[in-house]
């Protein structure tokens, strides 16, 4: 177990690395003299040398790789281009936004998908089967922004029901920005419900085929026990995976949805980045997003190791 | 003649596995209403234009007026008629998705085969490459991308093709990771055939399945990611009557008036492909087996 829990500790930080790699590249793409970005078209050469030589950016690649490291490490991200604040006086707060809107969808997808997926298991075959499946598999497949602007039309607009912005008022209460942020998370719910209710139909499937069940059964265990003791238990484990490897879609799915309800999460952020050629901060929301991807699905694993005695015993003997 | 006669037989056993196949694929369903949609589709990209009742990217009534007889699906703030928007929207999305997705496909496959059949050391770094790209998601290294280089049909069509290639190389790798056990492999290898010859000759042919299957569920995120890309402002480019476009023109509208046609029938034509596309994968997926 402790060996498990080493390994897998260390191909995340592997992966962090090369996921440091492939920001600070992607980021030099930007094209343009940054210090002439900053400064404008009438600033004097000397001016632009002297800000690219504070920023670092006349060194050698490599040597300014290290350096932005070293800063990482000492958790500085670097002042934010457009704003000229520290990045991470923005980001932060935009992280914590971010993760509002994606906990209510957690929290609203995770147990509507699993009763989608075990109901669909248990009723294996029949209509029900086959419209849960069908229609998961079409609402994933159809862009969030669709199924929001679907959402907008149905509970904002025709039914007033949900305010149709997710940006709540300064000084709201909980409720009142749960209310907020009902209307994108149930958005971002359509796109995974698909995802999750699959699995957790496949993993409902192959205990309900088990000997374990079986044996569950022959004991005179009534169904009801049976489902609740011996198969959700079991049906659940693959449906862990999958969630976190979700995670990297509900935080990209982010970017549209936040765009589209007008929220300051950290997607809006890497949006307006994006487009004003921020790449201080742009490489540092990259880097965020895929370091809250990387913690996910660690800790999905480590959980999934824990609740599996298959993985839990493997190391033991 | 003694060496001729099992390759006729075999050719023949073959054909029957392929028309099994086809029979059963055919049997489907959810294959068929699929490929039906799909169909009404391309023929609106290539007739669309021409079939429009107006002019698609010209004005024809007053702007924003609702459905009529003239305009069943009303006219957008331009006073474009938006059904003939519709049946053209389908063009530009039918040529960028496809070929992002078949980029795709032919780099995964490479990238797949080539990990799958060396393994070792080469499959550990590609490897964990993969897993570096697959932390980031597909939208957020387009946007960087595309601002980068800036965005046209090309540019998105290379981003999404290159971002699918470590995701297409999985399953390919899983896929031939099964084969290079079997006996044709090692007879293959003893007779000393070449390994670009035995990935692309031997080996190829036999993981044709699950790349096709692969293909097919790519082509519905490739739509999915040109879609949202396209609404973001990184995709396709006005006055294309893109229906991902249409929505992202007229969507804030929908907070000042009633104005939901302009929205709602580009979307219900994405939603109709994205799942007849998503029909046909699951058709697939059932005879070609995973």
């Amino acid at each position: 177990m402790t060996r498990f829990l080493v390994r897998r500790f260390a191909l995340a930080l592997v992966t962090l690395f090369l996921l440091s790699i492939l920001v600070f590249v992607a980021s030099q793409l930007l094209p343009g003299n940054i210090g002439r970005n900053v400064l404008g078209p009438f600033a004097s050469e000397n001016d632009v040398n002297m800000l690219n030589h504070q920023l670092g950016v006349d060194q050698p690649i490599y040597v300014q790789y290290i350096q932005w490291v070293g800063r990482l490490l000492h958790g500085n991200l670097g002042n934010s281009l457009q704003y000229k604040v520290p990045v991470v006086e923005l980001l932060g707060p935009s992280l914590v936004n971010s993760l509002k809107l994606a906990g209510v969808a957690f929290l609203l997808v995770v147990p509507l998908s699993i009763l989608g997926g075990v109901v669909a298991a248990l009723r294996r075959g029949t209509v029900i089967d086959r419209a849960i499946t069908l229609t998961g598999l079409s609402l994933t497949a159809v862009p969030e922004f669709i199924s929001a602007i679907v959402l907008i039309l149905i509970f904002g607009l025709l039914l007033n029901w949900l305010p149709v912005t997710a940006a709540a008022p300064e000084d709201a209460g909980f409720f009142t920005q749960l209310r907020y942020l009902l209307l994108p998370g149930m958005a971002l719910v359509m796109v995974l419900f698909g995802y999750i209710a699959r699995m957790a139909r496949a993993g409902t499937i192959e205990a309900l085929n088990s000997d374990y069940t079986r044996t569950a059964y022959l004991k005179g265990l009534d169904t009801r026990t049976v489902i609740f003791r011996h198969i959700l238990r079991n049906s659940l484990l693959p449906t862990i995976a999958v969630i976190a490897t979700q995670m990297g879609y509900l935080i990209g799915g982010l970017v549209v949805i936040e765009k589209l309800f007008n929220y300051n999460g950290i997607g809006q952020r890497i949006y307006t980045a994006a487009l004003n050629k921020d790449f201080t901060m742009l490489q540092s929301g990259v880097l965020v997003v895929g370091l809250v991807y990387l913690i996910a699905t660690l800790v999905a694993d480590i959980l999934y190791s824990l609740l599996n005695p298959r993985i839990r015993y493997a190391g033991v003997e | 003649m003694s060496t001729v006669a099992p390759a006729v037989v075999r050719r023949s056993e073959k054909q029957i596995a392929r028309r099994e196949t086809m029979q059963q694929l055919l049997r489907s369903k959810t294959l068929l209403v699929g490929l039906a949609i799909i169909a009404f589709w391309v023929f609106c990209a290539i007739f669309g234009f021409k079939i429009a009742p107006h002019d698609p990217l010209a004005q024809s009534s007053s702007p924003l007026s609702g459905l009529s007889g003239a305009h069943p699906f009303g006219t957008d703030q331009l006073g474009r008629d938006v059904f003939s928007r519709v049946l053209a929207g389908a063009r530009d999305i039918l040529i960028v998705a496809p070929l992002a997705t078949l980029l795709g496909i032919a780099g995964g496959t490479i990238v797949g085969l080539i990990t799958g059949y060396f393994r070792g050391r080469v499959d550990d770094v590609v490897s964990r490459i993969v897993d570096a790209v697959l932390a980031l998601p597909l939208i957020v290294i387009a946007v960087t991308v595309l601002v980068a280089l800036g965005h046209s049909a090309l540019t998105v069509i290379v981003v999404i093709g290159l971002v699918f290639t470590p995701i297409v190389s999985r399953t390919v790798r899983a896929a031939v990771l099964a084969e290079r056990q079997l006996d044709y492999v090692s007879a293959a290898r003893l007779s000393g055939e070449r390994p670009p010859y035995i990935m692309f000759v031997e080996i190829l042919p036999n993981v044709m399945g699950p790349i096709i299957v692969e293909a097919t569920v790519r082509l519905g995120y490739a739509i999915f990611a040109v879609a949202g890309l396209t609404f973001l402002g990184f995709g396709l480019s006005p006055p294309s009557p893109d229906w991902a476009l249409q929505i992202s023109e007229n969507y804030q509208l929908l907070n000042a008036g009633t104005y939901w046609w302009t929205v709602l029938f580009p979307a219900i034509a994405i939603v109709s492909l994205v799942v007849a596309i998503n029909l046909v994968a699951d058709g697939l997926a059932r005879v070609l087996g995973r």
